[in-house]
């Protein structure tokens, strides 16, 4: 027998049994309840946020940086609107996060109540799974259900939408060990004729390339793809989600593929004869115009999603399975096929003759100004000082694309970037979510100076927490990303993407009782840097870079991906 | 590549948000319904659905997969895979039935097996059950006697079980 609960005490129960230490939340009128039990329990830390779509961020940035549940709590209504756009990030980079948001009591559900909205209904396309609890009796099967989808197969956010009635209500409070759904069986184990297959291919590959997206970073494969790559020295590739995923320092990394990837990588890509794309699912920024992908290519696609398979590119070895697992097999048939390191060095040298010319055709670069701060310049710098021990999150814009260019990402999860959705504001509550996961880690959020300005409220919380995250603005003074896209394709017409007022990122800061410090000369950038370094303390730094300066490569949208803008 | 008729047999939990789930899913990616039949099963826990859809090889497989994908989805099966199966589909037509025309509907009736399920002084409910052919062709039959209106149930469609010797 069970102990009689009330629902809110279950919730708090059952975030204990699945192991939360630390949540995200913002109160209100139909989830006071379970901020109630959340009072009188010292084992789970409570964050409150200044915004809810902060908490869904900010929980989404703790399941990257940690590998663990985000868990993320709102009231009815407007809470729950507030996390919509965090929940559709994490959802688009499946992400495991879970949300708990108030609803009004049952009987007036559909009566357009006060802060009452469909709140499953609107989340229904962008989550894993959601649930609307009916019955108090259902609460712990629900929440334990809840956590497993989550974390499961290919992850992705669950919400759980809690009637008042349902919080206040009492039952018997049987929290299953297990659980077992019929209708959800992911597949994690790969099917081995699959793999044998894909071996085949590689052996008599003469211009392999090695393809990793987040299912690297979901499955913590990175030691297996680095086995891998070793072993059958295979050029590697990784799209923004799997940055982290195989050293980015190593010697056989080109780097990012796509829209603003490198130029070798790209033409790796569009030459080479065996596609080993493993946890990617070749989304338009990575594949430019989809006929044009990997031409030459024979595709071999492990990922744990049967639906990624197929869907965007004609798949020759489709191998549905656990990244980490099916790179294991692989590299024991590798090792039965007897095959040594030798082999394929000699194999494949005159491919990597041919990426080496690529590389010192165009390696990534920019132009070094002395006069002016190049945002190129700082990532380097930041890279020289950190050498890849920190976790980087980032907004979207240009800031991203630098960051994912000139950051040598070495170890997974430490890049933490809105992938698929691109969320602009995601960066900086994603960081107090990463740094409340981590907290002897140095955690920095890249961000542009229009992007800041979408959860810039999250500040308080940070420094509620008394987290020491940098923010570090490469600010141009524009929403530099659509500036850069209106300069090339739209005859420089400059259409909203410069505000008349910017604040004072400095005087913002200190308002906030951090610090604030601003440079605008080259000659600053390193100091400064290893200033904000050793300061334990949340940091905004402005940084005053070349207005328009561009990312490049680019691969205009819908184009080839060989059809570069270099510089 | 060439679109085809595909039905899907379809079962999932017997939950609220299941239908909203599929719906959503054929909206959202941008996939055609062309009809759709909810019901009960044997087990009350599940529920049957059975789907008309269209689409090129390449769709129709992500359209299976992403309803497997979905978490309340059991089972699906694309009827129409390997070609043996039974498809039926009901319709009730109610038709002008005037004097003068009274003796043509008999005919059709008989000549169909439909079943006249209501009378009134003026008109007539038919009722039809059949595959989508025949269905056409009463409502083609029918069309100068004055159609009033007409409600179908969409398909229903099951394998036959496997003839082995
Ligand atoms: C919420 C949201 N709104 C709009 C966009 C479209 N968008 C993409 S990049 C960008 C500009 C970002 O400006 P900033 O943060 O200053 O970064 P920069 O590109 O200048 O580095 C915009 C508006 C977006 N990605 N997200
Ligand atoms: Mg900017």
């Amino acid at each position: 027998m069970g102990k009689i609960m009330t629902g809110a005490q279950m919730v708090v129960e059952a975030l204990k049994r699945e192991g939360v230490e630390v949540i995200f939340g913002y109160p209100g009128g139909a989830i006071i309840d379970i901020y109630d039990e959340l009072y009188k329990t010292d084992s789970i830390h409570h964050v409150l946020v200044r915004h809810e779509q902060g908490a869904a961020h900010a929980a989404d940035g703790f399941a990257r940086s940690t590998g663990k549940i985000g868990v993320a709590l709102a009231t009815s209504g407007p809470g729950a609107t507030n996390t919509v756009t965090g929940i559709a990030t994490a959802y688009m980079d499946s992400i495991p996060i879970v949300v708990l948001t108030g609803q009004v009591p049952t009987k007036l559900i559909g009566n357009d109540a006060f802060q009452e909205v469909d709140t499953t209904g609107i989340t229904r396309p962008i989550t894993k799974h959601n649930f609307l609890v009916k019955r108090v009796e259902d609460l712990p099967r629900v929440l334990k259900a809840a956590f497993y989808i989550a974390r499961t197969g290919r992850p992705g956010p669950v919400l759980v939408d809690l009637p008042k009635d349902v919080q206040q209500a009492k039952a018997e409070f049987d929290y299953p060990e297990e659980i077992r759904l019929r209708s959800y069986n992911p597949t994690y184990e790969p099917h081995i004729k699959q793999i044998e297959k894909a071996y085949q291919l590689l052996e008599k590959a003469e211009r392999p390339v090695l393809l990793i997206g987040g299912g690297v970073i979901a499955s913590g494969a990175s030691s297996e793809v680095l086995e891998l790559a070793e072993r059958l020295n295979l050029p590697v590739i990784m799209t923004l989600m799997g940055l982290g995923g195989f050293p980015g320092d190593h010697e056989q990394s080109l780097g990012m593929p796509g829209m603003h990837g490198t130029y070798y990588a790209n033409m790796a890509i569009a030459n080479c004869d065996v596609l080993l794309a493993v946890g990617a699912r070749f989304d338009d920024r990575v594949t430019g115009r989809v006929d044009a992908f990997a031409p030459y290519a024979k595709i071999i696609h492990i990922d744990i999603d049967p639906t990624s398979i197929q869907k965007n590119v004609k798949v020759d070895v489709p191998i549905v399975g656990d990244c980490k697992r099916a790179l294991a097999r692989l590299l024991e048939v590798v090792k039965e096929a007897g095959k040594n390191k030798k082999y394929f060095k000699e194999r494949f040298k005159e491919w990597w003759e041919q990426i080496d010319i690529w590389k010192r055709r165009y390696p990534l670069s920019y132009k070094y100004d002395p006069n002016v701060i190049k945002p190129q310049f700082v990532i380097e710098k930041l890279y020289e000082l950190t050498q890849g021990n920190a976790i980087i999150c980032t907004e979207v814009g240009q800031n991203q694309m630098w960051t994912a260019q000139f950051y040598k990402f070495k170890y997974p999860r430490t890049l933490i970037t809105s992938g698929g959705l691109g969320t602009m504001g995601f960066g900086f509550p994603a960081a107090i979510g990463a740094q409340m996961g981590n907290p002897g880690k140095l955690v920095i959020d890249i961000a542009g100076d229009g992007s800041i300005q979408m959860n810039i409220q999250e500040l308080a919380t940070a420094m509620d927490q008394r987290l020491p995250i940098k923010i570090i603005i490469l600010n141009n003074g524009y929403l530099g990303m659509v500036r850069q896209w209106q300069e090339l394709f739209y005859e420089r017409r400059y259409s909203a993407v410069k505000f008349a007022t910017i604040p004072d990122f400095v005087k913002i800061a200190e308002a906030y009782g951090a610090v604030g410090l601003r440079i605008t000369k080259p000659e600053e950038v390193e100091p400064t840097l290893k200033q904000i370094l050793t300061i334990d303390k949340l940091v905004i730094l402005d940084v005053i870079i070349a207005p328009e300066e561009g990312v490049f490569p680019m691969v205009p949208a819908g184009k080839a991906t060989t059809e570069m803008i270099l510089v | 590549m060439s679109e085809r008729k595909c039905t899907l047999s379809v079962l999932v939990e017997n939950t609220p948000g299941a239908l909203a789930r599929i719906a959503g899913l054929f909206s959202g990616r941008g996939f055609n319904i062309d009809s759709l039949c909810v019901a009960e099963t044997l087990d009350p826990t599940l529920s049957h659905l059975t789907l008309v859809t269209r689409g090129d090889d390449q769709i129709i497989e992500q359209i299976i997969k992403q309803l497997r994908r979905l978490i309340d989805v059991y089972k699906v099966v694309d009827v129409t895979e390997e070609g043996d199966y039974v498809e039926r589909e009901m319709a009730l037509i109610k038709v002008r039935a005037e004097k003068e025309n009274r003796e043509e509907i008999f005919r059709i009736c008989e000549i169909f097996r439909l079943k006249i399920v209501d009378v009134t002084p003026r008109t007539y409910i038919i009722e039809v059950t059949g595959d989508k052919d025949k269905l056409e062709a009463v409502i083609e039959l029918l069309q100068p006697m004055g159609i009033k209106e007409i409600v179908r149930t969409g398909t229903i469609a099951m394998k036959r079980e496997k003839k082995n010797i």
